[in-house]
């Protein structure tokens, strides 16, 4: 995927021009749909399916349906996979069984999509579902592939019906017709049906597959599509609708890296279910089809939305109304401050958290050297206070402190800086908030935990305090004295910060901490 | 369902001769991302294109049709899509065909075989596919049509550079004077297959060099056919391309990302199940085709 990039990145670059805004223009719509746009035609989707598709997508993130939990990116992130997944069905489809008589499956495809290779798979999964099923080689074309389809039966461990030789000899409709009989009489209660690889525009051959599916009336047509294919798959899907009509759909070679936008094409255009997903060359490799894991799959978003799905989970709107209200009546205190601390928590682990980020592989040095602990810390520190003093730290006095950092295990040092840090944040949040920020609930550092983007605001305002840099020296200095300070970690990040995402990124992850801390 | 086309989608806007308008660039744009071109070469296809068309004060949409051919054409023409298969007395020209699953390698080089058969040179074909069920088959009755001698693997399973190595042996030992090496498909995404043929071309290079690695791409292949391409470039050392099932409707738009970032030139291309159907690749004949 390296070539292309994730949409993920994309759209993180593309929102970049967000940082200072809370909700989105319609510009903004317009320059991320235009990201989308290209992701899926890099990923194979058909055109007018992609123009659908971005058409959707533009109207609902320019409509009032906005969760708060998100900042814009993530927004637009989530209704892309909404979307994608409402094309690509909720629900995994079935396939269809007969209630007397043989199952008839009929397979259908391009050349080279995998149709023999699957019919040994269903054969093998049918098998041990305890079907019993029949491998009928309606394959006439193509050299030896009846031999191909005899051995792969016998991989699989079950029965075959070639009567004809293959290799352009016999007729296909004929042994479709005696392949059923041969079932009843038999007792096989599923025939599944090998037919040659055709083009969709070889009307020939396209008879010929509409005269099998005539003859033999199968419960499922299943159309084999390589997950490779490009644009082509619409012709490709419409012509093979047209031709035989097909009930469901296999997506073959899974087990490549291709994104696989034809499972939306198809979808998009013929509206029938894919079924199995055909995982690699084994007999075993065959999947039931998951539109959720394809919806990632096609625009690569998956962590991007695990990390939606988290931050959704652990961020109550309430509290953070709560917080907000507090941090402009001058009422925050080193208790709600807590608060925060558990409910980030509650997301994971701050490296996993950081890890999801965009962009953040080329942040992994860095990101080993952050000390998870330097939370347990804070936490600490706090956690000896009594309630009195985390109400009102102006009471901190150095017996006070010494008490603290006994019953912490850390250092005066240490309650000095987070005391220090506290007061300053504090105050500063107190500036922003009164200064009527457009999104006062995201104050609250939990949410704003993976999204650096909304959180670029502080940046902004904090520049604004020339004493920052100074700040933060005094700080390192400080804390270098006693356990892995918060600046050691984040540090690195702030000296060439400028510029770089990651760096940015990182710069404000730091800065969130400092001042919470 | 007619054969969909480049030039059938383009129909409505150079049916007759008019003045080019706005909408016509947003045709087509869309005429080659139905091509299968891919978001980055469309875009670089259509600056050039306008970087032309700006030249001239007025220009109508048979001007814009013809200055497509020919920015088409020349982004292809930038290759040698030569094959060179000149063997020495004594040492057969050794060609190596691989590619993913499902492509046509076989029927390929059933095709091939024949093409070199009837310019009065001899061939044999290895069966290095010993993975798929009955590939060999496939493969012997291949090299029956095409006129080639075939090494077949000795046992079932056997390492594919062994019957590489065997298939070079024999031509070597007759005085053939090119060997075609039939391999696996496998998905460039997996290492151990790709560093399987590294191996083969190892054991080949001990006793004859390799005068052409070439990596059979399936038409109806999306971008995915860049990501295979850089994949069997790096594993198989490949010298050339094989574009197959293009009498199909696909248009196969991605090789020209393919050639643009992979510096290989197309050699040759097939366009059915005949034993003919497969022809040297000519920049303007694929153009022609790909805008009629």
């Amino acid at each position: 995927m390296a070539m292309f990039g994730s949409l993920s990145e994309r759209l993180t670059s593309a929102l970049s021009s967000l940082r200072t805004k809370g909700k989105l223009s319609p510009a903004d719509v317009d320059g991320t749909v235009r990201e989308i746009r290209r992701a899926l035609l890099e990923a194979d989707v058909a055109l007018d399916v992609v123009k659908d598709f971005t058409g959707k997508v533009r109207e609902r993130a320019l409509g009032d349906d906005v969760n708060k939990a998100l900042n814009p990116a993530q927004q637009v992130v989530q209704i892309v996979n909404e979307e994608l997944v409402a094309i690509l069905g909720g629900d995994t489809a079935q396939l269809q069984f007969a209630k007397t008589g043989p199952t008839i499956i009929m397979l259908a495809g391009l050349q080279g999509s995998g149709k023999t290779t699957f019919a040994g798979k269903l054969a093998k999964l049918l098998k041990s579902q305890g079907h019993t099923p029949l491998l009928v080689a309606c394959d006439l074309q193509r050299p030896n592939a009846v031999n191909q389809l005899t051995v792969v039966a016998g991989q699989a461990g079950v029965s075959i019906f070639a009567p004809e030789p293959g290799n352009g000899v016999g007729n296909a409709v004929t042994v479709a017709r005696e392949s059923v009989s041969h079932a009843k009489a038999k007792q096989f209660d599923t025939v599944i049906i090998d037919t040659a690889g055709r083009l969709g525009v070889d009307a020939e051959l396209m008879a010929e597959a509409r005269a099998v599916r005539d003859t033999v009336n199968p419960d499922n047509v299943l159309f084999v599509l390589d997950a490779m294919i490009g644009q082509d798959a619409v012709a490709t899907a419409k012509a093979f609708q047209d031709g035989v009509d097909f009930t469901g759909v296999v997506l073959s070679k899974l087990d490549g890296d291709a994104r696989g936008g034809a499972a939306l094409s198809v979808r998009g255009l013929t509206n029938r279910p894919i079924i199995f997903a055909s995982t690699g060359e084994g007999l075993d490799d065959l999947e039931p089809f998951y539109p959720d894991r394809m919806a990632s799959r096609i625009l690569d978003l998956g962590d991007i939305l695990t990390l939606i799905e988290q931050a959704q989970k652990a961020f109550d709107e309430e509290d953070a109304r709560k917080v907000a209200d507090k941090i402009a009546s001058d009422t925050f205190t080193l208790s709600d401050f807590l608060d925060q601390l558990q409910q980030m928590r509650k997301m994971g682990s701050m490296k996993s958290m950081l890890a999801m980020l965009p962009g953040a592989g080329k942040m992994r040095e860095q990101l080993e050297q952050f000390d998870e602990k330097e939370i347990d810390h804070t936490e600490a520190i706090i956690r000896s206070m009594t309630p009195a003093e985390r109400t009102n730290p102006k009471l901190l006095n150095g017996s006070r402190r010494l008490r603290i950092a006994k019953g912490s295990g850390m250092t005066v040092t240490d309650v000095n800086a987070l005391v220090n840090r506290f007061e300053q944040a504090a105050k500063m949040m107190k500036t922003v908030a009164r200064g009527g920020m457009p999104n006062i609930p995201g104050m609250g550092p939990m949410p704003g935990m993976p999204r650096p983007k909304s959180k670029a605001q502080q940046p902004k305002k904090k520049g604004s305090k020339s004493g920052n840099p100074a700040k933060r020296a005094a700080e390192n200095a400080g804390i270098a004295a006693g356990t892995a300070a918060t600046g050691s970690g984040f540090g690195l990040g702030a000296g060439s910060g400028a510029g770089q995402p990651s760096e940015s990124d990182l710069e404000t992850m730091r800065k969130l901490l400092e001042r919470g801390i | 369902m007619a054969s969909w086309s480049l030039g059938k989608a383009l129909k409505s806007m150079f049916a007759e001769a008019r003045d080019v308008v706005d909408t016509d660039w947003d045709d087509l744009e869309d005429s080659l991302l139905t091509a299968d071109f891919g978001p980055a070469v469309t875009d670089s296809v259509i600056s050039s294109v306008r970087a032309v068309a700006d030249r001239s004060a007025r220009i109508d949409t048979d001007d814009l049709r013809r200055i497509l051919g020919e920015v088409l054409e020349e982004r292809l023409a930038t290759f040698d899509s030569t094959l060179h298969l000149s063997s020495q007395p004594g040492v057969p020209a050794v060609v190596l065909v691989v590619g993913v699953n499902g492509v046509g390698k076989t029927t390929t080089i059933g095709k091939f075989a024949k093409f070199i058969t009837t310019r009065g040179k001899s061939v044999v074909v290895g069966a290095a596919d010993t993975f798929r069920a009955a590939a060999v088959d496939q493969l012997a009755t291949w090299a029956q049509r095409g006129g080639a001698t075939i090494v077949r693997p000795q046992h079932d399973g056997q390492d594919p550079a062994s019957v590489a190595f065997q298939t070079v042996e024999s031509a070597i030992a007759s005085g053939t004077d090119i060997a075609i090496i039939d391999t696996a498909g496998r998905l460039h995404t997996k290492s151990g297959l790709m560093d399987e043929l590294t191996k083969i071309r190892r054991v080949v290079e001990k006793q004859a060099p390799i005068s052409e690695v070439l990596l059979v791409l399936d038409a109806t292949t999306g971008q995915n056919g860049l990501m295979q391409a850089a994949a069997f470039v790096e594993s198989a050392g490949v010298t050339g391309l094989v574009v197959t099932k293009l009498d199909g409707s696909a248009r196969a738009g991605f090789i020209f990302a393919v050639q643009e970032q992979t510096g290989l030139p197309i050699k040759l291309v097939g366009q059915g199940e005949g034993i003919d159907d497969l022809t040297g690749f000519t920049p303007h004949v694929f153009v022609q085709q790909l805008l009629a």
